[in-house]
């Protein structure tokens, strides 16, 4: 079956859809992103979806999903790249992903990443040998 | 009001849904449909592609040009002959479900539209037709 690529960037996943993804595509891209976060300890994942025409409401509870069961592995989720069209369209369907980080493009969300990491490591670092 | 123009789809897969969202945004294109229109109408269309196979094990989908006096409009019908909805009114409510999804596929695709119209009949199937006007 055809699979979406996941690139390993240090500490971070990177994902970019490309094509118009089918119910099953989606559904199996959540669960390699799963299985990667666990594979590489990887702290945040970031899903670059600039080249999506639509995001219907599968598609919206796709990334909100991949984001919690993110969080639940310890792992930041960020979506970049959402087209105006799309955004406009998503909030009237009923969608507004909540829970879902967001920035506007790759290099903004790699910078939210890295400083919700480096927030993370310091409240560790704060309430950690000491007690 | 007049039908300048038909093609009909069948919507059985997912693939079906992902080939339901490219004419539709072929045809919305052709029309001159602005990108926020353009973005609606196949939003709309892959949320109810995905109701007919789903819930409607299957069905078609009847794509039209309309033209009323003074308008174009692009007019969509899903039909399937699944089991039917019980309950209108409720399965319009935004957050109703069966399907284990967010519901908001019928009350959603209706925000992206300017008509909605839907007639089921228990055991005979559901038909549901939007217009978007230009």
């Amino acid at each position: 079956m055809e699979r979406i690529p996941i690139l390993r960037m240090a500490d971070f996943l990177l994902v970019t859809i490309q094509v118009d993804m089918h119910d099953r595509l989606a559904m199996a891209l959540q669960e390699d992103l799963t299985t990667k976060i666990t594979e590489n300890s990887s702290r945040g994942v970031l899903i670059d979806i600039s080249s999506l025409e639509i995001v219907d409401s599968f598609i919206g509870r796709m990334l909100a999903n991949i984001a919690s069961m993110a969080r639940v592995l310890d792992a930041q989720t960020v979506v970049v790249g959402m087209q105006p069209a799309v955004a406009i369209t998503l909030v009237e369907l009923g969608m507004s992903l909540p829970g879902v980080k967001t920035a506007l493009n790759v290099e903004l969300g790699m910078e939210l990443l890295r400083e919700s990491l480096a927030e993370s490591l310091w409240e560790m670092g704060n309430d950690g040998p000491e007690d | 009001m007049t039908v300048q123009k038909t093609e009909t789809l069948a919507v059985q897969s997912d693939s079906d849904i992902v080939l339901v969202r490219q004419r539709v945004r072929a045809w919305a294109v052709e029309m001159q449909f602005s990108l926020v229109d353009q973005t609606k109408l196949v939003t709309a269309a892959s949320e109810l592609a995905r109701n007919t196979v789903e819930h409607g094990h299957g069905g078609e989908l009847r794509m039209e040009v309309v033209f009323n006096e003074v308008k174009k409009g692009l007019r969509l019908t899903f039909a399937d002959r699944g089991p039917g909805i019980a309950d209108l009114q409720m399965a319009l409510k935004d957050g109703f479900s069966t399907g284990g999804g967010m519901g908001l596929g019928l009350s959603g695709s209706r925000r992206l539209v300017h008509d909605f119209d839907i007639r089921s009949t228990i055991g005979e199937g559901t038909s549901v037709t939007v217009t978007r006007w230009k």
